[in-house]
Parts: C-alpha cells; structure tokens; sequence
C-alpha cells in the first residue's frame, strides 16, 4: 500500500508542474505588456518599473518560470489591484463559502443521489425507476445557472408568506453578524500566522461556525440561505450518482453470489445493503470524487446567480475587471486542490480494492 | 447481435440471396427500439427543422428593436409578458408569443435564431476537438515512447482543471466573443477524444491484419487512417454526441456570464445573462431560454446514450 501510495504521488507532481506551467503561459498570453494588462490604470512606468523588476518579467522565460513556482510555493499570488490587497487573503476570505456551498451541495447529491440509484436498481424497470433516469438525465441537461435562477423565482417570490419561503441571495439575513468562534471561546491567535489562517478558514464558514458556537438561530438563517444555491449546485452530481449507482447495483446484483444469499433465506435489505451495495461502493467512490470538480465549476455560476461572495463570484467580478492576477491564482489553487482530491481518490480506491494495489 | 446472425442465416438456409448487413443499419434499428434514443431523435429533428427555417418562422427580425420596426402598431413597452391572442391579449396589440426582452426585441424570434447558434456552436467545437484530439491520440497511440508521453502527460495536465473553469480562465485571457469562447471549449475538451482515439489504437495496433498492411508496404498515415482509426469510429461518435450536449451547456455558461456571445447576438446563455437581474419581474426573459437549452442538451444526452448502448458491444442486448 505504502508503495503504492508514494508511486501515485510521485506520478502527480508532473502533473503539478504542468498546471504551473499552464497557468503561467497563460499569464504571458495577456495581450499587452504584462503590467498593464495586470495593473491596469493604475500602471504608471514608475509601477511598471518596480512590478517588472519584482516579478524578473525582464530575465529569460525559464528563470521567470522559476520565479513564478517560488512566488506559487511561498503562496505569494501578488496583489489584485481591484481590491487592492493581496490575493492570497482575498483567497482565505473567500474559499470558505465556496467549499462551504461545494460541500452542502456534494452531502445533497449523495443523500437523494445514491437512494435513488439503489431503489431503481432494486425495482429495476419500475415507475421509480423510469422516473429516477427521467430526472437524471433532464438534471444533468439544465443549465445550473437557469435552475438556479428558477428555483429563486420559485421560493422567495411564487411561495412568498409560505412556510417554504427561502430567501434568493445572499448568505444571511441583514443584521446578522457572526462571532468568530476562536474569539467566543477566548483563543486569541496572533495574526498572520498559520494556526490563525486555518482557525480563520473555518469561521468564516457559517453553519460550522454557528455551530461551534452554539449559535442555532444563525445556523438556522445559515442553512435556509444555502439551500437554494447547493440545490442548485448538486443536481449534475446528484444525478451521476443516482445513474452510477443504480448501474453498479444492477451489475453486482445479477451476480451468483447474490442469487446465493437469497437462496439462503436472507432478507431482501440485508442482500441489498450488505451484500450488493458494499460491493457497488466502489465505482462510487470515483464518480463523487469526480463530481468535485464539476462542482468548483458551477460554483462560479451558483455564486453569480445567488450574490454569495466566494472564490467563483470574486472571480466573475475579476474577469469583467480583467484583473488577470486573481482568475490566474484561483485556477492554479483550484486545479491543485483537483489534483489532491483525485489523489486522495485513486488511494481510497486502492484502499477499498485491494486488486489495483497489487496489479 | 444473435438475432441479426439468427436473420441471415434463416435466409441463408432458404436460399435467398444475402443481403450485407451494414454497422450503420444495425445501429440504427439497435437505436430505435429505444424510446429515451427516438425522443432525443424527434427533439433534435425539430430544433434542427427550427434552426434551418428560422427565417420563415420568426415573425420580427431577431436583432431589431420594435421601435425601429416599420408601422408597428402595438404599444411598446420594455420586457413586455407574452401576448397571445387566444389567451386574452387584446386584439389591436400585436401578438408577441414569448413577449419583448429588455431592449424591446421579439422574444420568440430571438429565441428561434438562438437554435442556430447553439447547434453550430456544439458541432464547431466538437468538431474542432476531434480533428486535434484524433491527430494526437493516434500519434500517441501508434509512436508510443516519448511521444505517447509528452502528449498524454499534456493531456493529463489539461484534464487537470475543472473543465468550465479551464475555459474561463482561457476566455479572460484571449478576451470574450463567441469565437474564443469555442475555441477555449474546443481545447478543454481535446484530452476526452485524445484518449478515446489513443485506447483503439493502442487495441488493435499489433492485430494481425495492421501487420499484414505493414508488410505489404503500407506506409504511416496509410495504416493509420485507412486501418487503425476506422476502429475509433464508433467510440467516437458516441463521445462527440454527449460531448455536444456538454459543449453547448459550457457555451451557454460562458454566455452567461459574459464571456462568449455578445450583444445583440441572440445566444440562449446571453439572453438569460442580459435579463437575469429581472427574474422577478420578467421571469419569461430567463425562463424560456434555459428550457431551450436543456432541450437541446437533453436530446444530444438521449441520443448519445442511445448510440452507446447500440454501438457497445460490451454491453449486453438482453432487451
């Protein structure tokens, strides 16, 4: 296991090296001296001066390649001129409510998604079958931002002064303000450093935070706010999990041993959640895995359509802003945390599957 | 299968002349016996009869304001609710079927003219990342060494990225429009026919028959187009089916947000971009575009799921 763990990850870092290298010619691409495309208005020649000696933009291209991976390990994205303070925190402030949202979204697509897919597979060609496929495949045909705009229109403007009321923006009601829960419980880390930044990461994320603070009505007002956007947001995984697990369960259920467990007498929820699903789990794993990914994407639209200020809405604004430096960091951290999820992935995949370690 | 086999031979008993049963046949008739397949068959076929008479069938010019329509009779008000004759709208008003966007423009018509653009849009690019994604997994697939290497280990990085987000970050770069926008989906989805291409030939490079072509003397491109690649036909097709569906969903989403079509175009994702502050008040303006688009996806899913289970000859026909 061991062995193999290390191979896998030694198999990632070219492919870490690649995304650098991407994101960085991509950042050379900007039509335009690279000052001004970044800094903007704000590009004087003495700022130029001073950002192309920074930065090395006047050494030979492997050398400001080098430069580059230096600023990305030290976590140094440069300054957004837009918000005018460093994108590294801007990323901190952030990416909390965006994983918060991924989050909901990915717990939301797992609990409807892999029921579904069980009980279609067990009533194969039933009516909750066909109306289980039936939404699968029209949910991964809409666009989340239409949904997401629709189910707005429908609970906070149809079902207005109803019990299903949901408010279509934001992430709490106006009024509301949160207590770090490092301050309620008296911790006081220094600023700028590591413990402070992750106890920092964590409370900005509300429901956690709420909770770590015994705060119930804010987790309350948290929750009615994210139901709408993870909705919205779970709906292509939801409906690849209900797909992939009714075709795993399918699969292993028409197998001997399955035929023998009945033979035995067994009840039909032992088969089903013992035998056949432990069994199923495993193409599962890679699907949700997977699905991460696809949810960091249509986060950016969830965000937009539902006015929460994470990593996707900052980066639509940077992009109407042309604030080049802010879509080139996110992309590299998204594209890294992609290449540790399927990491983590393929070594629990392993983990479960004892055949692909030892092949 | 068995029951064609079961086919020919019955008529091969009876003496009767046997007639070639070609893989496009046996396709189509493996396709239609599935219902989800017809009706992303029968969806597809309006919205391509749609696109190409959109000319006929739009009542206004899809880009023209009504203000600068000639004798225009009806009053002309902003993000105006569909007005349709039968259900009550006054008859001296003109009919508006899907009613007027904000810059007073059909609804309808524009939504008419958007079936163009969404259906090329997906075969552009598609279109665009099978050509690339061909060309290199074949090298990759027949070289093999270095080459297969550096290409594959491209397209890992590639697939590295969330695929939207990939495509944003290419757009902001080589600046919005439609044509960067395709071209930036066209990339991302290179890696996905790339790899495609790259296992069928990796399947039957060192089969007998691509042998006996290297020893009559055949020479590289000859063995690879005329033997090799046919065999990455049907992966392919079936690829590219769901790969529109996903092509159109990501172009539509770059419109959205600003990042492909632009104004005046009438471009589903952009039309929904321009009014969605207005959800509340003109829920029409967003409404029917995003259902003309996940009819346009869905039928490319359905079809596409269609042909995989025709053209997958791992997957059983037990119906």
């Amino acid at each position: 296991m061991t062995t193999y763990i290390l191979r896998r990850i030694l198999l990632s870092i070219p492919v870490l090296f690649g995304i650098l290298f991407a994101t960085f010619a991509l950042g050379r691409l900007i039509p335009g001296d690279p000052c001004h495309a970044i800094l903007g208005e704000k590009a004087t020649d003495v700022v130029c001066d001073e950002f192309i000696r920074r930065h090395g933009l006047d050494k030979s291209i492997p050398v400001q390649f080098g430069y580059y991976v230096n600023e990305v390990a030290h976590g140094d994205f440069g300054r957004s001129f837009r918000f005018s303070k460093p994108v590294t925190d801007l990323l901190i402030e952030r990416l909390p409510i965006t994983v918060e949202l991924s989050i909901a979204a990915l717990f939301l697509s797992i609990i409807i998604g892999i029921p579904l897919g069980v009980i279609s597979a067990v009533r194969h060609n039933s009516w909750v079958d066909v109306l289980t496929m039936l939404w699968a495949n029209i949910g991964v045909s809409m666009p989340v931002f239409w949904l997401g705009l629709m189910l707005a229109y429908v609970f906070a403007l149809a079902l207005k002064d109803t019990p299903f009321q949901l408010p279509p923006s934001g992430r709490l009601s106006p009024g509301l303000i949160t207590v770090p829960f490092y301050e309620v419980w008296n911790l006081h880390p220094t600023q700028g450093t590591v413990v402070f930044t992750i106890l920092d990461f964590i409370g900005r994320m509300n429901i956690l935070n709420g909770i770590l603070t015994s705060d119930f009505a804010l987790v309350k007002d948290a929750v009615t706010h994210l139901i709408l956007p993870a909705f919205a947001l779970s709906t292509i995984p939801m409906a690849l999990i209900a797909r992939m697990s009714r075709s795993a369960m399918l699969e292993v259920l028409g197998q001997d041993y399955i035929r023998t467990a009945r033979a035995k007498g067994l009840r039909q929820r032992v088969v089903v959640m013992k035998h056949a699903f432990r069994n199923a789990l495993l193409p599962l794993v890679t699907v949700i895995g997977l699905s991460l990914g696809s949810l960091l994407g249509g986060a950016v639209l969830t965000e937009t359509v539902f006015n929460l200020s994470g990593v996707g809405r900052i980066l639509y604004d940077a992009i109407t802003a042309r604030d080049y430096g802010i879509v080139q960091a996110f992309t590299v951290v998204i594209a890294i945390f992609f290449v540790i999820l399927n990491l983590v992935v393929d070594i629990s995949y392993a983990y479960l599957d004892p055949r692909i370690r030892l092949s | 299968m068995s029951q064609d086999i079961q086919a020919i031979a019955k008529l091969d008993a009876e003496g009767l002349s046997l007639q070639s049963v070609s893989l496009w046949n046996v396709t189509m008739r493996r396709v239609l016996r599935r219902k989800s397949a017809i009706v992303g068959m029968i969806i597809l076929g309006v919205l391509i009869f749609v696109a190409l008479t959109a000319q006929w069938l739009a009542p206004y010019d899809p880009v023209k304001s009504m203000l600068d329509v000639k004798n225009y009779s009806g009053t002309v008000q902003k993000r105006l609710p569909p007005c349709i004759h039968i259900f009550g709208c006054p008859r001296d008003q003109p009919q508006h079927i899907l009613g007027l966007d904000g810059n007073i423009r059909d609804e309808f018509s524009r939504l008419l003219y958007g079936s163009r653009l969404s259906l090329t849009i997906g075969l552009a690019t598609v279109s665009f990342a099978i050509v690339i994604g061909t060309v290199l997994g074949a090298l990759s697939g027949y070289l093999g060494g270095w080459v297969d290497n550096t290409i594959m280990r491209v397209m890992d990085v590639l697939l590295a990225f969330p695929s939207l987000l990939l495509a944003i970050a290419i757009v902001s770069v080589l600046g919005p429009g439609l044509i960067n926008a395709l071209l930036a989906i066209g990339i991302v989805s290179i890696p996905t026919y790339a790899r495609v291409v790259r296992a069928s030939v990796l399947s039957v490079r060192e089969m007998d028959f691509v042998s006996a072509s290297r020893a009559l003397g055949g020479d590289m491109t000859q063995i690879l187009f005329r033997r090799i690649l046919p065999n990455a036909l049907t992966p392919l097709i079936v690829q590219g089916t769901l790969g529109i569906a996903t092509a159109i969903l990501d172009a539509a989403a770059l419109s959205f947000l600003g990042l492909g079509a632009q104004p005046p175009t009438p471009e589903w994702g952009a039309m929904l971009g321009a009014e969605r502050n207005q959800v509340f008040t003109a829920p029409h303006l967003v409404f029917f575009p995003g259902v003309a688009i996940a009819l346009t996806v869905l039928s490319f899913n359905l079809l596409g799921d269609g042909l995989r289970d025709a053209l997958d000859p791992r997957l059983a026909h037990a119906s």
